[in-house]
């Protein structure tokens, strides 16, 4: 059946927008209804929340929720809204998709919306006792100050029902008893790769439970979006997950030539895909140095970083970037490829081939390594799907989740390559995905390399760029996972509202379920097997 | 009063860009009646300090990623005596900053500064720092950490290239040449007020 009759049959007054994405409109009281019918679908359940976007359409405040099917990767949006300003409120999804906690808890911050029935309604970014809304259309951005206090975390989360009469009821659910021995680990710790806080409760050497607490480098770079024309909001994306910036960058570019309607060559397509796949090398090289660092290896930081230069130097001739290139632009990229690229990818390929057996000598046989890894912090494909940790720790699950299989983008569906999957879902798992695909990202880089085509590297486009009405996503492979942009234009020179799903924030979310049980040491190897970039969690 | 010129070994002292920057501050260090006349002993001890200098890493973002390549074998920083980087405060004589300071961030970074033993430097690595760089506008960014904390060095960029770096801690073990380290002078103490 037609996923619009599937709808429409549970609410008949759906509504359907096809400007852009397929949206559904559905009121709020028939959301949860409507959302259980599509996750327990029986041909095709929407089982994947890929995102909850928090809007604030000037009368209303609601949220967008992107779903996706893991069997036949249909997608579907749904819309829902609540007038009231002053107290809004929406049912909570958080009992269909566990991810739904923790994005509710980000549209509760940045917009204030109470989700009834979520376990957890803190703030998650910001400090709790923050003042206002930020992402609020009517939010001053001067109203507050900087606070050098210390701020002061509370141990209970609220949990909001709703009575009979339509009042509010507020439970408090505990995070930490006050018997609790809880270590704080971070934000200022070099293992926690950024800054980022875990709150961790012990039992002896056993971790009974991880609270998260994230926003020490939340930039606002969602909010500071609205106001940027188009091409000034490339140069953010950069920024966020500095090991996929060439990743994140082509999504947001993909998703603004998509909406306005912009052509580019092919050329510029075998580019990007080359450039892409180089940018996951370089991710995994460093996330293997990372790994073994963390773990208290420091000769194979040494080999990790040997190869990663030459990666860098590439980039650098042609981009003149060596960590955040600025590579990709509306239309095509910002220059062409320097004379000695291909010559120089090809020998990077070559060495690369050639030593990645010291890589596995060293660590991947290594008796310290496989003990400390294998059977460790175990991640089932249930759990991976409704956490949403995609990426490699998705595959490591067993679940099949890339972006490039099964939404092919750029040149992906024309070269030939293996999506990597583990079914064990164990740290190990999650180390062998990205040592397997630095060998699959050179395959792809191999099947392209002799045959970029003659043309233009860029199409000329306006400065001033105007996207027509209405709500467009992309969404790509990035080094960690799916990275998706959602772009809701109201017809000007700069979005109305430009979202960003983190690779990173599923990942973080789901280290609690993930890790207890197992011992503090394992944390740290566990947190880095996992592979998070903080900019990008807090955006 | 002449100054002394600080040696540094890779980089003579014209081919530094902001030599004028040093003789101003030993100008004014003399103005407010800080005996610069450096005593042997203190140039023995200049000589270590600035040779071991231990940094304590406040890398929040991309350019602390950018950092730790001055650590692998390419750009290998042990050549110039700051190898050894410390995650405790309490050890260390210099803070690097390097990524975004956000509001959330800056009660910690100013605990952190605290902690760290006199006589100790700042370093503000990248634009973000500076100035809060592209996320100025932001309103959950510090434009610019001296606002809070007192800055040594800036090093521009973002992120800065791996010689940045380089050029930048020079710049700080020079100043560090320079100072006194004998007769209780904290450069933080603000100056006395004249009747
Ligand atoms: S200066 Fe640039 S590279 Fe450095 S932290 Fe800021 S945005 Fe990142």
């Amino acid at each position: 059946m037609d996923i619009k009759n599937k709808i429409s049959n549970i609410v008949p007054n759906a509504e359907f927008k096809e400007q852009g994405d397929l949206i559904a409109v559905v009121p709020a009281d028939s959301l949860h209804k409507v959302a259980e019918a599509l996750r327990y679908d029986k041909e095709d359940a929407m089982d994947y929340l890929r995102e909850i976007v928090g809007m604030d359409w000037g009368e209303t405040l609601g949220a967008l929720y992107y779903l996706e099917s893991t069997t036949s990767h249909n997608r579907i949006v749904l819309r829902t809204e609540t007038s009231d300003r002053e107290n809004p409120m929406l049912p909570s999804v958080s009992d269909l998709w566990k991810t739904a906690i923790i994005k509710e808890r980000e549209a509760f911050d940045f917009f204030g919306i109470k989700f009834i029935g979520n376990p957890d309604m803190r703030r998650l970014f910001l400090r709790e006792d923050w003042v206002g809304f930020p992402m609020r259309k009517d939010y001053d951005l001067k109203s507050n100050e900087l606070n050098m206090s210390n701020e002061v975390n509370a141990d209970t989360t609220e949990e909001y029902s709703l009575n009979p009469d339509g009042t509010l009821s507020c439970k408090h659910n505990v995070v930490f008893n006050p018997e609790d021995f809880v270590v704080n680990i971070g934000p200022q710790h070099p293992s926690t790769h950024g800054a980022l806080r875990l709150r961790t409760a012990l039992d002896g050497e056993t971790v009974k439970k991880v609270d998260p607490v994230c926003g020490y480098i939340h930039r606002g770079i969602e909010k500071m979006n609205e106001s940027l024309t188009y091409p000034q909001t490339l140069a953010l994306t950069d920024r966020l997950d500095y090991l996929s910036a060439h990743q994140s960058r082509h999504a947001l570019c993909m998703c603004i030539e998509k909406a306005a309607g912009i052509e580019i060559s092919e050329r510029a397509q075998y580019i990007r895909t080359i450039m892409d796949e180089l940018q996951r090398i370089d991710s995994h090289l460093l996330f293997y140095s990372c790994l073994v660092l963390d773990m208290g290896g420091f000769t194979p930081f040494f080999y990790g970083f040997r190869e990663r230069e030459m990666v860098l130097d590439i980039f650098e001739e042609t981009t003149g970037g060596r960590l955040i290139q600025n590579y990709n632009m509306i239309g095509g990229v910002q220059a062409d490829l320097h004379p000695d690229f291909q010559k120089k990818v090809k020998e990077f390929i070559k060495h690369m081939r050639g030593i990645i057996h010291e890589y596995h000598e060293i660590f991947t046989g290594n008796v310290i390594a496989t003990t400390r890894l294998k059977g460790v912090g175990v991640l089932s494909r249930e759990d991976a799907i409704s956490y949403a940790t995609t990426g490699g720790t998705g595959r490591a699950s067993g679940w099949s989740n890339d972006v490039r299989k099964h939404h092919p983008y750029a040149m992906y569906d024309k070269v030939d390559f293996k999506e990597i999957v583990y079914t064990e879902g164990d740290s190990f798992a999650r180390y062998m995905v990205r040592m397997d695909e630095i060998m699959e990202s050179m395959h792809i880089i191999e099947q392209l390399i002799d045959n970029i085509p003659e043309g233009e590297y860029r199409v000329k486009t306006k400065p001033i760029i105007r996207i027509p009405e209405g709500n467009y996503s992309a969404s790509v492979e990035s080094s960690r996972g799916e990275f998706g942009v959602f772009l809701e234009s109201h017809g000007d020179k700069s979005p109305y509202r430009l979202h960003y799903r983190s690779t990173g924030l599923p990942l973080v979310h789901a280290l609690d379920s993930v890790c207890r049980g197992e011992k503090l040491a394992d944390l740290i190897a566990i947190g880095a097997s996992m592979d998070f970039v903080i900019p990008d969690i807090d955006r | 009063m002449g100054m002394r010129e600080p040696k540094i070994r890779s980089m003579k002292y014209e081919e530094f860009k902001n030599n004028d920057y040093l003789e101003e501050m030993v100008k004014e260090l003399n103005a407010n009646g800080t005996n610069v006349v450096v005593t042997t002993a203190d140039q023995l001890i200049d000589w270590g300090r600035s040779n071991s200098i231990w940094s304590f890493l406040l890398g929040t973002s991309c350019c602390a990623i950018e950092f730790m390549t001055l650590g692998a074998a390419r750009y290998d920083m042990a050549r110039f005596g700051f190898e050894v980087t410390r995650n405790s405060p309490r050890q260390a004589d210099v803070m690097l900053v390097l990524g975004t300071i956000t509001n959330k961030m800056a009660p910690l970074m100013k605990r952190l500064y605290d902690q760290i033993a006199e006589p100790k430097y700042v370093v503000a690595v990248g634009g973000c720092t500076i100035s809060g760089g592209p996320f100025r506008k932001s309103y959950h960014v510090v434009n610019g950490i001296d606002k809070i904390i007192p800055v040594d060095v800036y090093i521009p960029g973002c992120p800065p290239r791996p010689e940045a770096f380089y050029y930048g801690l020079m710049q700080l073990q020079r100043k560090i040449k320079l100072e006194n380290f004998f007769g209780g002078v904290n450069r933080k103490q603000p100056k006395p007020v004249e009747e």
